[in-house]
């Protein structure tokens, strides 16, 4: 047990030095002269700029710069960002709690509808309930959700006019960063209304971000599901003449969730994949918008910043979830 | 069910015993026929690849064409349309059909040029990881988790970064980031062939290693990598149009269906059909592709059946 622990935790430390050397790299092969980027278009004197470059390490060797780098990572410096000339990490830590609301909220939509939507079509397995779920599912699996998030916008907030089209809150309220998720801080501050607000706000990019992880789940638990319910302890549960649906509802799905959480957690990325189309649709401030926009303002220190941050956490989750089902499911353990 | 299945089974093989066995490609088409959803995902495959072909014949105007009195046009069914333009006009009074039509070549050229790209690099690697273990492998390997690592669209979108935005580029990204499936399935299949008794003849015939990897072992890979292909087809057909409408795609005037989507934004509560078409063209696609691919799976490999 111990010793597959510590197998997959030492796993990424490959993997992390790759990452920093991918980061590393992307500055490097950018066009253009960073140190010119950053004085901008203003001429400095040469001494006052060879001191520049001293203090940043660029005339240093690429490889001691590549140390210098790693070394300043490890030390939570990621640099400043050339445009607002705040670091890095401020900047991100500022926005993530955006980010990971949309993407909590997100998963819950789509294992609240998913798992229920599996486990019905495996229950009716050739039905046409099956064959419609099945179909519904591969059509959100195949949506382009920039385009789904723009006919949410359509249907909703232009037709219907029930949700606004972008932010977080309404103008309206002031609401106090206590937490960053502003469910919860419209609901500290005791505004009337807010958490309304807040919510009404957060459907729609839910949605839009959830759809993709609804249509896996709900393939895998059927797949899942159907593997189970021909197992012999499913078939002893239902000869002891148990209820129909106690058999599917508690004796098969405990077993079918175990490859299904393995899902959830690999879907982290598809998620951050979704948060950079919809955030930027729906004007929602988390890092996916904000890394989309620092790429278009050449922002470049941004960029390799949030791509390691980014990188670092799917990283993480995905440890995670592995020692999980390491811990639930011993067969795993014992592979090489 | 399953004595039923043998029944069927040993009639076959009774009735067929004269004849010779059925061509791989007779076998393959006999199992993807039994799938309705694959060979309706096919049909619709089959006409997008005519539209691409013949658009220049099929499109009532040419993509670029602009008409400025009828800027906004809704479409012919619509009050106020006009069956000239049947699926309406855009902001700067193009012609949508055609639009459309010509935007069904570049998506299937996307996909086809990233799937080329990414399969036979991803194949090389693969296979080169397989054959040399050692410090070899483990390099390419751990090359590959880092890939991995990173989201896809936010990897090809700091690569687009890097090489500027464009339609080449797009596919230069998006190809980059589909490496390591492919590495990752070549180099599972072919350890897993290197140890079977027909590897270890042909080694004993005296085959080089070039004949060993490319004529012996990946033939007999091949299978889950056109599943894989096949299904990243689709994937690759989504990320591009999503770089497409983050505007680090094709560009304007470009009548590819994601920048379509991106010009189209602004007009998204006052002329649905700007935003909406495109759209569902890229849904069409990518669904028919899917299903081909869930058909070709359950065809080639019945081991991975979703029964």
């Amino acid at each position: 047990m111990l010793q597959f622990f510590l197998r997959r935790v030492l796993l990424v430390i490959p993997t992390f030095i790759g990452l920093t050397l991918v980061a590393f790299v992307f500055i490097h092969l950018l066009p253009g002269d960073p140190i010119t980027v950053m004085l901008g278009e203003r001429a400095l004197d040469p001494e006052r700029e060879a001191e520049m470059r001293a203090a940043l390490g660029v005339d240093l060797p690429l490889w001691q710069q590549y140390f210098r780098y790693v070394w300043h990572v490890l030390q939570g410096d990621l640099g400043q960002s050339f445009v607002t000339r705040r670091p890095i990490t401020s900047e991100f830590f500022a926005l993530f709690p955006a980010t990971v609301e949309l993407g909590v909220c997100a998963m819950i939509f789509a294992v609240a509808l998913g798992v229920p939507a599996g486990v019905l079509a495996a229950a009716n397995r050739g039905s046409f309930i099956d064959h419609s779920i099945m179909a519904v599912s591969l059509t959100g699996y195949s949506m382009p959700i920039f385009w789904w998030g723009l006919l949410l916008i359509i249907l909703f907030s232009g037709i219907l006019g029930w949700t606004p089209v972008s932010g977080r809150i309404d103008f309206l309220y002031f609401i106090e960063p206590v937490t960053g998720f502003m469910l919860i801080d419209s609901l500290l501050s005791d505004q009337e209304g807010a958490f309304g607000s807040a919510f009404s706000h957060l459907v729609l990019p839910a949605v839009a971000v959830g759809t993709i992880p609804l249509a896996v789940i709900a393939r895998q638990t059927r797949s899942a599901m159907l593997e189970v319910l021909s197992e012999d302890y499913v078939r002893t549960a239902r000869a002891k003449g148990l209820a129909p649906w106690r058999v599917v509802g508690v004796h098969a799905l405990r077993n079918a969730l175990i490859p299904v959480v393995t899902v959830i957690g690999l879907l982290v990325g598809t998620l951050f994949a979704g948060a950079i189309l919809t955030e930027t649709i729906f004007a929602w401030p988390g890092v996916g918008k904000w890394l989309v926009d620092s790429i278009f303002r050449r922002d470049y220190p941004a960029v390799q910043g949030g791509l390691l941050l980014i990188a670092v956490v799917v990283m993480a989750v995905n440890l995670v979830v592995d020692l999980l089902y390491g811990l639930i499911n011993p067969r795993i353990r014992h592979v090489r | 069910m399953g004595a039923e299945r043998a029944a069927v089974q040993e009639v076959q093989i009774e009735t067929e015993v004269a004849k010779a066995p059925p061509s791989p490609a007779r076998e393959l088409w006999h199992h993807f026929s039994e799938n309705k959803g694959a060979v309706a995902g096919l049909a619709v495959v089959v006409l997008l690849v005519l539209l691409a072909v013949f658009a220049p014949l099929i499109a009532p105007y040419a993509p670029s064409a602009q008409f400025r009195e009828v800027i906004l046009n809704p479409p012919g069914w619509q009050a106020g349309g006009s069956w000239a333009f049947p699926l309406g006009t855009d902001a700067v009074g193009r012609d949508i059909l055609s639009r459309l039509i010509y935007g069904a070549r570049y998506s299937l050229m996307i996909g086809g040029i990233v799937i080329t790209l990414s399969l036979s690099v991803g194949v090389i690697l693969g296979l080169v990881a397989a054959f040399a273990r050692g410090w070899v492998e483990v390099m390419v390997m751990r090359v590959m988790d880092v890939i991995l690592a990173v989201p896809s669209l936010l990897m090809a979108l700091v690569i687009v970064a890097i090489l500027g935005p464009g339609l080449v580029n797009a596919m230069i990204a998006v190809a980059i980031t589909y490496i390591p499936h492919f590495t990752r399935l070549t180099r599972a299949s072919a350890m897993s062939e290197l140890t079977k008794d027909y590897v270890t003849a042909s080694k004993i015939a005296g085959a080089g290693r070039v004949r060993l990897m490319v004529k012996t072992v990946l033939p007999n890979c091949m299978p889950p990598l056109i599943v894989q292909a096949t299904l990243s087809f689709s994937t690759a057909v989504l990320d591009a149009a999503a770089l497409g409408f983050l505007g680090m795609g094709a560009q304007p005037p470009t009548p590819e269906w994601g920048t379509m989507l991106a010009e189209a934004r602004e007009f998204i509560l006052r002329a649905w059909w700007v935003v909406t078409l495109p759209g569902l063209a890229i849904l069409v696609t990518v669904l028919a592709i899917n299903l081909m691919g869930d058909g070709l799976r359950d065809a080639l490999d019945p081991r991975l059946k979703r029964s």
